[in-house]
């Protein structure tokens, strides 16, 4: 696994490749290493770690959304990066608000990484976070016409009716 | 039905994937313009999905041109729920998802708040872990084993795989309570110690399991007609695997021992000894025949395990974390105390964020989990296996007959539960 120097090494490594600023924090958490990194710059650090010769990164195990709330800014795209050769993992971190996750979001990974394709899909579809330049950018678990993301912490539990026999009356033109 | 409703994105969507795919044919198929473009939907509700998974198919006649996956249908909000309990109460919910890998997704889940805890399990409990979980693996593969060679026309195997199948069930009864979802995995160890007469029963099960693995491959292996339906069929190249994050048997047969069992181990995986079955080829049969390796690896690693079971506790004894023996309850103030804030309030995780990933029978299954530092996670999120695996059905199908898009589907071992969450 990487360590706490490794971490730092990749962070300083990515911020000359990159650019300066590109990486707002490094966590080290229980051996677990995790870069914070600024949204708009997500696909050329991902697209480092998978092809530069130091870290090759060449398989997204895992992308996912986050809600902080009530913490800012409140949402965030995780990326589980992971090594084969070295069998090692390195968490990448892409925080944004409300209102740039459904402006401009993050760049789509798709292009590096085919198996983003659904997970994108899932994240927009659960978290409303915008996936700049990916092909075909739908809800994927939820009805098209659903309104809200349901995974975001203020979308109530329960909040939709369940429809019976009993109630279908109080929920008017539900067969819409 | 009112021109509000015609007027949806979801009707809109509807009309324009018949009308499009008709008209212009998609980008890179050797398809002559005036060529009959057929799309079929395929599901929700069909015996061969294995759930309820509806399938898109565009056909050239009986040859499969594009198949899209469209899911959701058995989405229940899983993740959104445990957002909602106690750490210790989620486990329940979490061995709903891939509904015949229970064991794992409470492993992982576990494992995850284990970490954010910095508990360390004891050894015993590790042990009765790995036993469990390689047991599970042989309940889930043999319900694979199943319920694949009844879409290609074996019925006999289906039952055969279910009477044993049974056997695992009773032993899973006997430890935990419960043939299905037992929640026998706590946080900090397992929920009880296994009963007197579970290890030589379990012995007992792996030695006879070993003459079933046989029969079961004298009946398939060289059975004309399943080899024809596998072999051959249905290659994807191992980069292409990798690119689309595929793991687990289906990465296995192409070639890549990748296991994270050996690779990244966990739950002292290191302790046993046991072999990664691979393919050369990647195509069914491959994908076949390492997932019945791997039975024969599991009961090695059952056999290892129950026999060298080491003693001591089989679960913490942290009382912050886990319950105290019930024995104490009646002498101890302090135990009392524990067993009610725990009961009544759970308890507190430190502020953190957590990937667990652990192989299950479909491959890696991964386990975020946030804690913000009270006693219920901020969010729970499963990388399901199926749910990544189902992306390369695309590359599977796509040029195939249509009988082998249900041979491909049957051989992915999708688990719509684990899909949809």
């Amino acid at each position: 696994m990487i360590d706490a120097t490794g971490l730092e090494l990749t962070a300083r490594a990515i911020g000359e490749a990159v650019g300066e600023g590109s990486v707002r924090d490094t966590i080290f958490f229980r051996d677990q290493a995790t870069l914070d990194v600024r949204p708009e710059d997500v696909h050329r650090i991902l697209s480092h770690l998978r092809d530069d010769a130091d870290e090759r990164f060449d398989v997204l195990a895992s992308l996912h959304g986050c809600d902080y709330f009530p913490h800012e800014p409140r949402l965030a795209v995780h990326y589980q990066l992971l090594s084969t050769e070295r069998g090692e993992r390195l968490g990448v971190r892409a925080r944004l608000t409300v209102e740039q996750a459904e402006t401009t979001g993050v760049p789509t990974v798709c292009d590096l990484f085919p198996t983003a394709d659904f997970q994108e899909k899932e994240v927009f579809d659960f978290f409303g976070v915008r996936f700049e330049g990916h092909e075909d950018l739908r809800r994927l678990h939820m009805p098209e016409d659903y309104e809200g993301h349901a995974q975001r912490r203020d979308f109530p539990m329960g909040g939709e009716p369940v429809l019976y026999t009993f109630n279908e009356h109080k929920v008017p033109r539900w067969y819409e | 039905m009112s021109s509000r409703g015609l007027g949806t994105p979801y009707r809109r969507r509807e009309e324009s994937v018949t009308l499009e795919r008709m008209e212009a044919p998609l980008a890179g198929t050797q398809v002559e313009s005036d060529a009959e473009l057929f799309t079929i939907n395929m599901g929700p509700h069909h015996p061969a999905t294995h759930g309820v998974l509806r399938l898109l198919c565009t056909l050239e006649g009986e040859v499969v041109r594009d198949v899209t996956p469209l899911i959701g249908y058995v989405h229940t909000g899983i993740e959104k729920s445990c957002e909602d309990q106690q750490y210790w109460k989620v486990i329940p919910f979490v061995e709903r998802m891939d509904y015949l890998a229970y064991y794992f997704n409470a492993y992982a889940f576990c494992a995850a708040v284990e970490r954010l805890l910095d508990e360390q399990v004891p050894p015993r409990a590790q042990y009765l872990r790995v036993a469990h979980m390689e047991l599970n693996r042989i309940a889930s593969h043999l319900f694979w084993l199943g319920t694949s060679a009844l879409d290609l026309g074996a019925i006999t195997v289906l039952w055969w795989a279910l009477r044993d199948r049974d056997m695992i069930l009773d032993l899973f009864e006997m430890s935990g309570g419960q043939r299905l979802h037992p929640r026998y995995f706590q946080v900090g160890g397992v929920i009880e110690d296994i009963p007197p007469g579970w290890a030589r029963k379990c012995l007992d099960f792996v030695a006879q399991m070993r003459t079933r693995i046989d029969q079961y491959e004298a009946l398939l292996n060289e059975n004309q007609i399943l080899l024809e339906r596998l072999r051959g069929v249905g290659v994807v190249s191992q980069d292409r695997l990798k690119q689309l994050g595929v793991t687990g048997p289906l990465l296995r047969a192409s070639g890549d021992p990748w296991d994270l069992r050996k690779t990244i181990p966990y739950s002292s995986y290191e302790d046993f000894e046991f072999r990664i079955p691979v393919g050369t080829v990647g195509d069914h049969y491959d994908r076949y025949r390492v997932r019945i390796a791997e039975m024969r690896e599991s009961l090695k690693i059952i056999e290892q395990a129950v026999e060298g079971i080491p003693e001591g506790p089989f679960i913490t004894t942290n009382r912050k974390v886990a319950l105290p023996p019930r024995h104490e309850l009646a002498t101890s103030m302090e135990a009392l105390i524990h067993h009610f804030k725990l009961v009544t309030e759970g308890f507190r995780v430190p502020p953190g964020e957590i990937y667990e990933a652990i192989e299950s029978p479909r491959g890696e299954l991964g386990c975020f989990v946030a804690a913000d530092g009270s006693s219920k996670p901020a969010r729970v999120h499963m990388r399901d296996p199926s749910f990544i695996n189902l992306q390369c059905l695309h590359d599977m199908a796509e040029g195939e007959l249509i009988a082998d898009l249900i041979a491909g589907i049957a051989m992915l071992d999708p688990i719509l539960g684990g899909i949809d969450r």
